[in-house]
């Protein structure tokens, strides 16, 4: 029982949780992603500051449950300065790592491999994903957005 | 098996019989008997859907085995049968709620759709678009999205009646929201997310001393006691099989048979006619004209099975026990440090929502989760409540007849551990 417990809040999820980084609003921003989950309340607002291609600074404020709390502070520290294209690619990798089992060990995933024990609790997945599929939504977004002719002259 | 030995000690129960009783009744449950993640399974998740007795279960599997046909249809002798199980069920019923007639007896797939047919029959060709449906805070979102369809498709306004900061109904709020451009009241019996008894009685009294007809979604209320729709004296009163021992999929709809007679048909289809041609059709008669296609006949023979065993446990015991489990559970959950109650209604069943100091309901409800604990987490379909105390959701354990006062030890126990780990 303590083991199982143990894999869904290790420490660093409650450490997240309880100190979330990058928790406040951006300023300036370009961007803003709003994340809800209606069926817990859970509610975030992601700031990001992107520019043509990179993330150069992401931060967020809300509420909501300690593993979509930890997930977007794990995010934040990890997608600050970062690529859209190794942002995506990382987010690509998480969403795989929660949603197959037994997935292939992936050193990319950093802090993000304590997420993962959410698996034995599949209802939680939605909770781990939430900030993450709104922020990448946004750099998808963006990223369409800086390649066509208008903005790329 | 409960047997006649609970039968016959339902009048005079005593605190220290309860026990034994319990005891007993659990070996009815197989499904309680399981571990999950490693510990006994400690079911408090009730008010979302209650657990099924063997006799249940066996009725169900003995209809599919020996008496499976369609019903009201052949003149073969099984289908003469599965018809006598299905009307015998619908009997059933009408004794458990003290109904009049088995043609105030309509099944339906459970309280939402018994609501939704209200909204849509009853309702509906009765409403203007200056009428007002009276609802409460602390519906249910099928008691309130209903209303709101209807209230789409005629301009009619829906009424909220507010609630007091411990969950009752502001009565006096209702009063003078009870006004001349209401044409409906529809209100819960008791709360699924708080537990508030709320008084019907006094509700319907005011309602109908001014013509307006009331429905009851009395889905929380057939598990915990005795309904008397007679004595009652509601115009409607809906209520779901799962969450009284019995199948899912099967509800049922009490209505005055004056009103439902007047009343259109929910849905068109087979058994609710009574001849059709190109040139009209014509209905058949109570309660069939609301029946429209094959029934949930399993369900049905089911449900009779699970008003069989409430009556064979007896409210008597059933609302002894349960009035213990609450009030040693409000007790010793108090003693925990963080909890903060959400409802502190003085007439309630046994339902207990609250939160556990900042720490997220889902976090809470994983925590038990892995300690073998079954509680509801977030907003139990109640979501303007939710607003209203200004709170995303709560955690909710709700017990039922078979819940122990051990299994409340659990339940604080894993608590105290759940406080710990996320605080």
């Amino acid at each position: 029982m303590d083991t199982e417990k143990e894999e869904l809040y290790q420490a660093l999820i409650l450490d997240h949780d309880q100190a979330p980084r990058h928790f406040h609003r951006l300023d300036p921003f370009s961007h803003t992603a709003e994340a809800y989950n209606p069926l817990c309340g859970d509610r975030y607002t992601i700031y990001l500051d992107l520019n043509s291609h990179i993330i150069r600074q992401i931060s967020f404020e809300g509420y909501g449950c300690a593993i979509s709390k930890a997930s977007a502070s794990m995010m934040t520290s990890m997608l600050s300065g970062a690529s859209f294209e190794s942002a995506l690619a990382l987010f690509s990798s998480f969403r795989t790592a929660l949603l197959i089992e037994n997935p292939p060990s992936d050193d990319s995933l950093g802090d993000l491999i304590t997420l993962t024990g959410v698996i034995s609790a599949p209802t939680r997945i939605k909770c781990a994903l939430l900030a993450w599929e709104a922020a990448c939504t946004a750099i998808q977004g963006a990223s369409r957005h800086a390649i066509t002719p208008e903005t790329t002259n | 098996m409960i047997a006649e030995s609970v039968h016959m000690s339902q009048e005079t129960v005593r605190e220290e019989t309860l026990d034994n009783i319990v005891e007993d009744v659990r070996r009815d449950f197989p499904i309680l008997t399981q571990t999950i993640n490693g510990e006994p399974l400690v079911y408090l998740d009730n008010a979302a859907t209650s657990q099924k007795p063997r006799s249940v279960i066996d009725r169900v599997c003995s209809y599919y085995e020996e008496h499976h046909s369609n019903v009201h249809r052949g003149v073969h002798s099984l289908s003469q049968r599965a018809t006598e199980m299905y009307e015998a069920a619908r009997e059933t019923v009408r004794g458990f709620i003290g109904a009049a007639s088995t043609a105030e007896i309509v099944f339906t797939r459970g309280t939402t759709e018994a609501l939704n047919l209200v909204a849509q029959s009853y309702a509906r060709p009765r409403l203007g678009s200056d009428s007002e449906i009276l609802v409460t805070m602390m519906e249910h979102h099928s008691n309130i999205v209903p209303w709101q369809i209807l209230s789409g498709q005629t301009g009619a306004k829906v009424v909220v009646t507010p609630i007091h900061e411990d969950g009752t109904l502001d009565l006096d709020a209702f009063e003078q929201l009870l006004g001349d451009k209401t044409c409906i009241v529809a209100v819960a019996y008791i709360s699924n997310s708080l537990g508030t008894i709320n008084p019907v009685e006094h509700i319907i009294e005011r309602s109908h001393a001014r013509d307006i007809p009331v429905v009851i979604d009395g889905a929380q209320a057939v598990p915990h006691m005795p309904v008397h729709v007679g004595e009652l004296d509601c115009d409607f009163f809906a209520f779901s099989g799962h969450k009284m021992f019995g199948p899912t999929g099967i509800g049922v709809l009490y209505g005055k048979e004056t009103l439902l007679d007047a009343m259109p048909p929910y849905q068109g289809g087979g058994d609710m006619i009574e001849s059709v041609s190109f040139s009209g059709t014509t209905f058949n008669k109570l309660p069939h004209k609301f029946e429209a296609g094959t029934p949930n006949i399993a369900g049905t023979i089911g449900l009779g099975a699970a008003v069989d065993y409430i009556q064979n446990v007896g409210y008597d015991f059933i609302q002894k026990h349960e009035a213990r489990l609450l009030t040693t559970a409000l007790s010793k959950l108090s003693e925990l440090e963080s909890i903060r109650f959400i409802g502190q209604a003085a007439e309630r069943a046994s339902v207990i929502s609250f939160l556990l100091g900042d720490s997220h309901p889902y976090d809470v409800g994983s925590v038990l989760d892995k300690m073998g604990i079954a509680v509801r987490t977030g907003h139990h379909c109640t979501q303007p409540l939710m607003d209203h105390y200004q709170i995303p959701g709560t955690v909710r354990a709700s017990f039922a007849f078979y819940n122990t006062i051990e299994e409340i030890d659990r339940l604080c126990s894993a608590l105290r551990k759940a406080a710990s780990l996320l605080q």
